[in-house]
């Protein structure tokens, strides 16, 4: 296959047809289609209504807590030796994780559509916990469908999510983990098209969500451009982020895309290892198809059914990837690595007892292609890293995997 | 030939003053073998055009009843590729009937749309309906089945206002599937009287037959919305028939059968007294 050409402006993507490429589009049970177009009038109207925008960086300072800090990992840079190492710490937002920067956006727009339910799915729980979070903030009734196996391993955030007013519905069909939650959410949608708004957690499903979740992550990158400018004078070398769905990692890529200097690298979670079939990279090891909407990288079969996803990461366990990550790759304007489960862990527990931050086993893939990365780099070059989330909720996972209980 | 075979039996039931009745089974389901046994016993039993699902791994817009279907088939070893083999095996004793296949993209965007086209032809395939490819997103796939005379059958829902609706019946044949709620099959319970209105909108829109689906479980439903369609779709309350006899381990081609009989019976009783 011809690899296909890369833009002059990636600003430009996507499409009106929401296309990144061959990526992306609307693939929406009929009922839906109306709700879709509308979804996508109403965001371009508030995108360029300075008053929205004005509204919403009020609450990202004064309550999602922005800007984040870039912090200068100096023991960690010693560690490996190699380039200059400064973290984005999205894990001190609000809520623990870049989730809230996305959800605070949504919000914002169903109230201002009219919508007076709001319905989420979540994996980890840490969307789910952001939603719950700016429903009780703005007081509308939320939903959240979680696995029912992610509801056994994540009840703390459960329970976060009752203390905050939020009804968790835990969905037994299929495989019961993400990919289900996001199918019974739209069957909700379908249902109660009237007054549901559908705040999806990652830059993944139907145009318009992966452009919109875009732009209410790309504050990420807006920021580390403006302070890594202060500091360095000058832009990255490289970019690197952990990719479930994609939200944090294209947050922090896109306003750097047409920035051909900068190397990116999205890191898949590879599970129990590429080889043993257990993992959750879509680009890595699966292949173009249609699911939740849009056409995509996803896990599949030889017959198109769709496989589940395996990761020590709840939040990573997602058998697709947002569109704009599948182009990108195409092109080959991003570098998709992976890190396995035991990599994962091993890059936690570094960063906790080298920098004093526990970072999201999530984060923690993409901490584990440091060595590598900053060695390319090389000494005197500057690698972003996006720490997307806290670990605090992964405390009970890590002990497991240490063999203690806690 | 196929998109002929959709066109003359309409043709038929209007000369005969009644509207189809539609049954929907999911290939495969409990099995192989007997999913066959039962498509080849519809006719008999009354069906007028058939619906055949092919199973996906995550149907969003399906309700319990034909989700578990899927799973009951997938866990089973259905494949699309013996999906079109039962179809093939049931057009060989049966020339007229009408099949139309139904599902999701997924399966197809790896078979590739142009070559199943052309194998669904050859099986005997009539119509498409897939689920998750509204009009936006249908030019590559209506171009391959125009290729091989198969219809692409379109959806209409109650969220579909006049302007949409001329975006749905472009470049549709056959007939319009009206989806008489909002929500996923099997749930939510059609109103007849609250259909009608949008039966007779989506004819002279599309200038074709209205089949009504999504939400019919019992004769009477089923009768009373045969007053008002061109066709009465019936899905979930067969794939519950088959879950059941699973359960109970009783026969489920009888079981199955017997019901889509009385459905077809009260399908007729509802032909429509002339004035
Ligand atoms: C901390 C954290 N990072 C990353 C992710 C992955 O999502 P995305 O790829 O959309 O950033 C999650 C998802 O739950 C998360 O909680």
């Amino acid at each position: 296959m011809n690899a296909p050409t890369r833009p002059n402006d990636y600003a430009a993507y996507p499409d009106a047809r929401g296309r990144f490429g061959d990526y992306g589009g609307q693939y929406v049970p009929e009922t839906l289609m109306p709700l879709v177009h509308d979804l996508d009038a109403a965001y371009a109207a508030a995108k360029a209504d300075a008053a929205f925008q004005a509204e919403l960086a009020g609450f990202l300072s004064h309550y999602v807590g922005r800007p984040s800090p870039l912090y200068f990992a100096a023991r960690l840079t010693e560690h490996f030796g190699g380039a200059k190492i400064y973290l984005k710490r999205e894990e001190l937002n609000h809520t623990g994780s870049h989730k809230i920067n996305n959800c605070m956006g949504q919000i914002l727009l169903a109230m201002r559509m009219g919508k007076t339910r709001i319905i989420a799915e979540t994996g980890a729980g840490q969307h789910g916990v952001a939603t719950a979070t700016v429903c009780a903030r703005f007081g509308l009734p939320c939903v959240v469908y979680m696995g029912a196996v992610d509801v056994e391993r994540q009840k703390p955030h459960v329970f976060r999510m009752n203390l905050l007013g939020a009804e968790v519905r835990p969905v037994t069909s299929g495989s019961a983990t993400l990919k289900d939650a996001m199918n019974e959410a739209l069957r909700d949608w379908v249902t109660n098209v009237h007054d549901t708004y559908y705040l999806i957690g990652s830059a993944a499903g139907m145009h318009p969500y992966p452009v919109m979740v875009r732009d209410f992550q790309s504050i990420i990158g807006r920021e580390v451009r403006e302070q890594i400018l202060e500091v360095e004078g000058r832009l990255p070398d490289a970019l690197v982020a952990c990719v479930g769905g994609g939200s944090n990692a294209i947050g922090m890529f896109h306003p750097f895309l047409n920035d051909e200097g900068v190397k990116i690298f999205g890191v898949e979670a590879a599970g129990s290892g590429m080889d043993s079939g257990r993992h959750a990279a879509a680009i890595n090891g699966g292949r173009p198809g249609v699911l939740h909407g849009n056409m995509t990288y996803l896990l599949q079969d030889r017959e198109g059914q769709i496989e589940e996803a395996h990761s020590i990461s709840a939040g990573l366990d997602y058998p697709g990837i947002g569109p704009e990550h599948a182009w990108l790759h195409d092109v080959g304007r991003a570098t998709y690595l992976t890190a396995t489960d035991a990599e994962a862990l091993d890059a936690f527990m570094l960063l906790s007892k080298l920098e004093g931050i526990l970072p999201a086993i999530e984060s923690s893939h993409a901490l584990a292609r440091l060595p590598e990365i900053t060695r390319e780099v090389g000494k005197g070059g500057v690698v972003v890293l996006n720490l997307s989330g806290r670990g605090d909720k992964d405390v009970n996972t890590v002990a497991a995997h240490l063999g203690r209980t806690i | 030939m196929s998109k002929s075979r959709i066109e003359k039996r309409f043709a038929d039931l209007k000369a005969e003053g009644r509207a189809a009745f539609v049954p929907y089974v999911m290939a495969g389901d409990p099995d192989a073998e007997t999913a066959l046994a039962i498509l080849k016993g519809l006719p008999a039993a009354g069906a007028d055009l058939i619906e055949v699902g092919f199973p996906f791994s995550d149907p969003m817009a399906e309700g319990p009843p034909i989700q578990r279907a899927a799973q009951r088939a997938l866990s089973k070893g259905m494949t699309l590729k013996a999906t079109l083999g039962a179809i093939a095996a049931f057009r060989a004793a049966d020339a007229d009937t009408p099949v139309i296949l139904m599902g999701y993209m997924n399966p197809l965007v790896t078979w590739g749309v142009e070559a199943f086209a052309r194998d669904a032809a050859a099986a005997g395939v009539d119509g498409l309906i897939i689920v998750d490819c509204p009009p936006e997103e249908a030019d590559p796939l209506a171009d391959a089945l125009d290729a091989h005379d198969i219809s692409l059958i379109r959806l209409a829902t109650p969220t579909t206002d006049d302007a949409r609706l001329q975006v749905v019946v472009r470049r549709t044949s056959g007939f319009v599937y009206y989806v008489s709620v909002a929500g996923v099959t099997g749930v939510k319970e059609a109103d007849a009287a609250a259909v009608a209105p949008h039966v007779e909108r989506v004819r002279k829109a599309s200038g074709l037959p209205v089949a009504v689906g999504f939400g019919i479980k019992t004769p009477e439903r089923a009768e009373a919305v045969a007053r008002v369609a061109d066709a009465v779709v019936v899905g979930s309350a067969l794939v519950d028939e088959v879950a059941e006899a699973v359960e109970l381990n009783e026969d489920v081609t009888g079981r199955v059968l017997s019901k889509v009989g009385a459905l077809a019976k009260a399908v007729r009783l509802a032909r429509r007294v002339p004035a």
